[in-house]
């Protein structure tokens, strides 16, 4: 825990002599990477801010979005995954309290949670299946207790998260535009703790989470309460309410230390407090103890002499303990003191803004050729094939992890887990989707074509509910960014989502980065993760049964995409090829194509087709309806293909569309219209899921059969293992 | 015509039933603190989902002594509708309204899923409305829902005509397949599924009819014409 020899430099040129050991606790602890973001900063600018619906106030820690008549969304994804990856329990429940926090922050109430997850080889580690299920467990226990569902996900395994887990939480919060805190604060202001006592839990928590997971420190992996947080949660809208709050900021990483720094820094005001003052849960904590501390469900409220007693009266209702611990003053100093004495004194705006870095990159020497490969033999039984890839982990159902959410509590979830993007309503008559989605094995192959998949496919799950896309949060994973092979792959990401957000003109409104990322065997694979929200304004399109004759239409060209995919790595063991590229172009006028189909009531179900190709995409379709399907594979738009590849190639900016058979000519007319690839490949019908080539089947798999490998496949491996 | 809606510590279904009572069923509901009187002028009282005190010691059981239950108690001596739902549910069976317990699902995980339930009693007030044998579509989520009882209690909860609902397929191992009962007398019923998250379409992927029925009993049985 301290600083590098020029950063230590730096510090005594700012304040004029040498810190003292709080002092350099105290900046320590916010010139983490985790808290100041030095290394990623300045790459960071270049994302697109701005847009008609983002609301940008001093000091959020979520991003907030005006979906009209006077509402507004708000947003934050965060990842706790090195806490996680030694305590999967403790540590993935953390972690979703402190994104919870985040939205609370704003003033907005949290109405719904995504978590993404990775681990290793589930199949054949027990030590992932154990991270894997205790995640989930703690995930689970969290969220369920405050009553807020847990809409949607995703998951996958790969080699490369072997004896590390990445657990990433991402969270929305509505409210109206009127009631979010205004972060304002005079001289004479109080400053008051709120929630859980502090103890010796997540010491340093932020500095273990900015280096490489060398030991199994369970001592930085905080405690989790979700009693008190939910708590917390009705406290603080209490004190919303009766406009109790000035300025607000929720205790993450780096503690006090960061919350107070950060605070004063961002309102252009000086901080004074007291430790001896702090609500304790031990005995005998030192100062740095206190001011680095991560005890979790902690609220850090400025409120004025007038409010303080109301704000007291709310925390006394709910039996929250809380501590007036400070003051606002006139200067910038932050002022630390223990009963009258002062024991660390320092400039806020210095440190809570760390020197930041420009760090070397160059392009990793693993990339050179990996494109380059010897294609592998088409297997003899295509029917086999297919109910393997049904039982991937990574294809097959996870119904065992989201029935273990509650994903209905709130009664806003109109499309539930488990379909393409989950869909809340809204206080005002509108609809908001969310997704988000990661893929590493595309990232690894190539990270811009990667991360650009990844968001092209968030963007067509939201879509796939009838929403237009209205703003994006990133979550930036990578290993040791102070390797430049990694720091290049971040950096081609962090351009990448540029180039499609300005694109499709959808605002970055927050984000993370999670650097140090590494395992015993070597960093995770480039794992940046996307998330999308879409707003509808009428109605979502909920997917309706399909019946015996309805119609399928693809949309997109299918092409010799199969770098990364799931077919390659799972069915052959290879890791190499192209990965799928996304013509942004085209991706725009068939999202843009469907949108129109859908409101135009044409559609009964819209399906994105993604991870396992066209076949996985079709059979789901099947499996979830109960019934089988003839598909032609001479009529599938493609560049000129094997069947393998045919069927399980990941192209992006597919689609499937179901149609009634007398909905099917105005449909096609206007997708001609818009100029978008698309073909009738085939019809829903019998008990077999059925691909053949003229009339020569190539792939023949009874329903149920495929069902009973993709429903139980995951649950299996973890309830029998 | 009203209807209080008790929030303790921890409750998280208050205000979906608040707003199903209120905006859906255009009930007169209000959300009562557990140490705050009941109000004078009401007409039932629901107890709603959540994880009252963390769901710590056990489901339901700290709740069950707030100040608030001695009030529950006396009304519904007096015959008042009370409905318990979820931990709800397991607050009324701890505070000794209900008999029984509730134990972990036998998938000794949280179960968050749609399935069906039958009316096996449709004279309390919550089922007036509904027919015998009517399948109702509704949602669960609980962890400790299992509901267990033991021989005597469920001979005389089968005597007494106490058993309000069973699952119309196996879900978490209950005794004979029970979801929700009622007291002796039929005005306290508790039921584990959640009426509240299934009675309107948009949110109910089946039908969300059978499951409005629960709240149109009320309406009825409270003199309120539908």
């Amino acid at each position: 825990m301290s600083l590098t020899p020029q950063e230590s430099k730096y510090l005594e040129k700012k304040i004029g002599r040498k810190p003292n050991p709080l002092e350099l606790q105290i900046v320590a602890a916010e010139w983490s990477e985790h808290c100041s973001y030095k290394s990623s900063k300045k790459h960071l600018k270049i994302l697109p801010k701005e847009g008609k619906r983002v609301i940008s106030g001093p000091g959020y820690d979520s991003g907030v979005l005006d979906v009209g008549d006077g509402y507004v969304v708000t947003v934050h994804i965060e990842s706790h995954n090195h806490p996680s990856a030694v305590e999967p329990y403790g540590g993935a429940a953390t972690g979703v309290g402190g994104v919870i926090r985040d939205i609370l922050s704003a003033g907005t109430r949290p109405i719904a949670l995504l978590d993404g997850l990775r681990f290793g080889n589930i199949q054949k580690d027990k030590h992932a299946q154990w991270l894997f299920k205790n995640a989930v467990r703690g995930i689970a226990d969290y969220g369920n207790c405050l009553g807020i569902p847990t809409i949607g996900g995703e998951i996958e395994f790969d080699k490369c998260f072997t004896n590390y887990a990445l657990v990433d939480v991402a969270s929305i919060g509505f409210g109206k535009k009127e009631n979010l805190i205004q972060n304002r604060a005079e001289k004479g202001d109080y400053v008051v703790l709120i929630g859980g006592s502090t103890g010796r839990d997540g010491i340093g928590g932020s500095q273990f989470a900015s280096d490489k997971l060398e030991a199994e420190n369970r001592s930085a992996v905080q405690i989790p309460d979700p009693f008190i947080e939910k708590l917390v949660i009705e406290v603080i809208l209490e004190a919303r309410n009766q406009k109790c709050i000035k300025a607000m900021k929720d205790l993450g990483g780096g503690g006090l230390s960061c919350a107070i720094s950060e605070t004063a820094d961002a309102l252009g005001v000086g901080i004074e407090l007291d430790l001896s003052l702090v609500h304790k849960r031990e005995q005998n904590m030192s100062p740095s103890e206190l001011m680095v501390s991560e005890s979790q469900e902690r609220m850090l409220v400025i409120t004025d002499l007038k409010k303080l007693g109301t704000l007291k009266k709310i925390c006394e209702k709910f039996r929250v303990p809380y501590s007036v611990i400070g003051r606002v003053k006139k200067d910038t100093l932050m002022e630390v003191k223990l009963d009258k004495n002062t024991v660390a004194k320092l400039p806020s705006q210095v440190v809570a803004n760390a020197p930041l870095l420009d760090r070397p990159f160059s392009k990793p020497k693993y990339m050179n050729g990996i494109e380059k490969i010897k294609k592998p033999k088409t297997p003899k039984d295509l029917s086999l094939t297919l109910l393997k890839m049904l039982s991937n982990p990574n294809i097959a159902s996870k119904q065992w992890v989201y029935t273990q959410y509650d994903h209905e509590v709130g009664i806003r979830t109109v499309v539930k887990p488990g379909s393409d993007g989950s869909v809340l309503r809204l206080d005002n008559g509108k609809f908001l989707a969310a997704k988000i989605d990661g893929n590493s094995k595309h990232c690894y192959i190539n990270p811009r074509d990667g991360v650009i998949g990844c968001f092209d496919e968030a963007c067509r799950n939201v879509v796939c509910t009838g929403a237009k896309p209205i703003g994006m949060v990133d979550h930036l994973q990578f290993g040791n960014p102070e390797d430049p092979e990694i720091f290049w792959t971040f950096k081609e990401s962090v351009q990448a989502i540029t180039d499609y957000a300005k694109y499709f003109e959808i605002p970055c409104v927050g984000g993370k980065v999670s650097l140090y990322n590494e395992t015993d065997e070597g960093p995770i694979k480039p794992t940046p993760l996307i998330g999308v929200l879409g707003l509808i304004e009428k109605k979502p399109l909920i997917s309706q049964k399909i019946e015996d004759g309805d119609l399928i239409i693809a949309l997109g060209t299918t092409k010799d995409e199969l770098g990364g995919s799931e077919y390659y790595e799972y069915i052959h063991d290879l890791v190499g090829g192209k990965c799928p590229v996304v013509d942004m172009r085209s991706s725009k006028k068939t999202q843009d194509g469907v949108l129109d189909v859908i409101s135009k009531g044409l559609v009964k179900v819209v399906h994105d087709c993604s991870k396992g190709g066209l076949a996985v995409a079709v059979s789901k379709l099947c499996i979830t309806n109960d019934i089988g399907c003839k598909v032609s594979l001479d009529k599938v738009p493609s560049e000129k293909l094997l069947h393998d590849e045919l069927l399980f190639s990941e192209s992006h900016s597919r689609f499937l569309l179901v149609v009634k058979p007398k909905d099917e000519t105005k449909t096609m007319s206007i997708l001609k219209q818009k100029g978008i690839t698309h073909a009738r490949i085939g019809v829903f019908s019998g008990k077999d899921i059925l691909f053949q080539e003229k009339s020569s089947s190539v792939v023949r798999v009874r329903v149920d059969k495929a069902q009973e490998k993709w429903l139980n496949s995951l649950g299996g491996l973890v309830t029998h293992g | 015509m009203k209807v209080a809606v008790i929030v303790f510590p921890g409750s998280n279904c208050d205000r979906d039933m608040h707003h199903v009572l209120t905006d859906v069923f255009h009930l007169k509901s209000q959300l009562v603190w557990h140490t705050d009187e009941l109000p004078k002028n009401i007409d039932a009282i629901v107890l709603p989902g959540g994880f009252s005190y963390g769901d710590r010691l056990r489901a339901g059981v700290i709740a069950a002594h707030s100040p608030v239950i001695k009030d529950v108690k006396k009304m519904a001596e007096k015959g008042m509708p009370i409905l318990g739902v979820c931990n709800g549910f397991q607050i009324l069976v701890e505070s000794g309204l209900l008999p029984g317990a509730l134990l972990k699902n036998t998938s000794l995980n949280f179960m968050c899923k749609w399935t069906e339930i039958i009316v096996k009693n449709n004279k309390t007030p919550f089922t007036n409305k509904l027919k015998l044998d009517q399948r109702i579509p509704i949602a669960i989520a609980n962890g400790e829902g299992r509901y267990y009882a033991d021989e005597k209690t469920l001979a005389l909860l089968k005597k007494n005509n106490q058993i309000v609902f069973t699952y119309a397929e196996e879900v978490n191992g209950a005794s004979l397949g029970i979801a929700g009962i009622s007291n002796k007398t039929g005005n306290v019923v508790g039921m584990m599924p959640h009426p509240e998250r299934s009675a309107e379409q948009i949110i109910n992927p089946n039908n969300s009819k059978p499951a409005s029925l629960i709240f149109e009993s009320l309406l009825n049985t409270l003199g309120v014409t539908a």
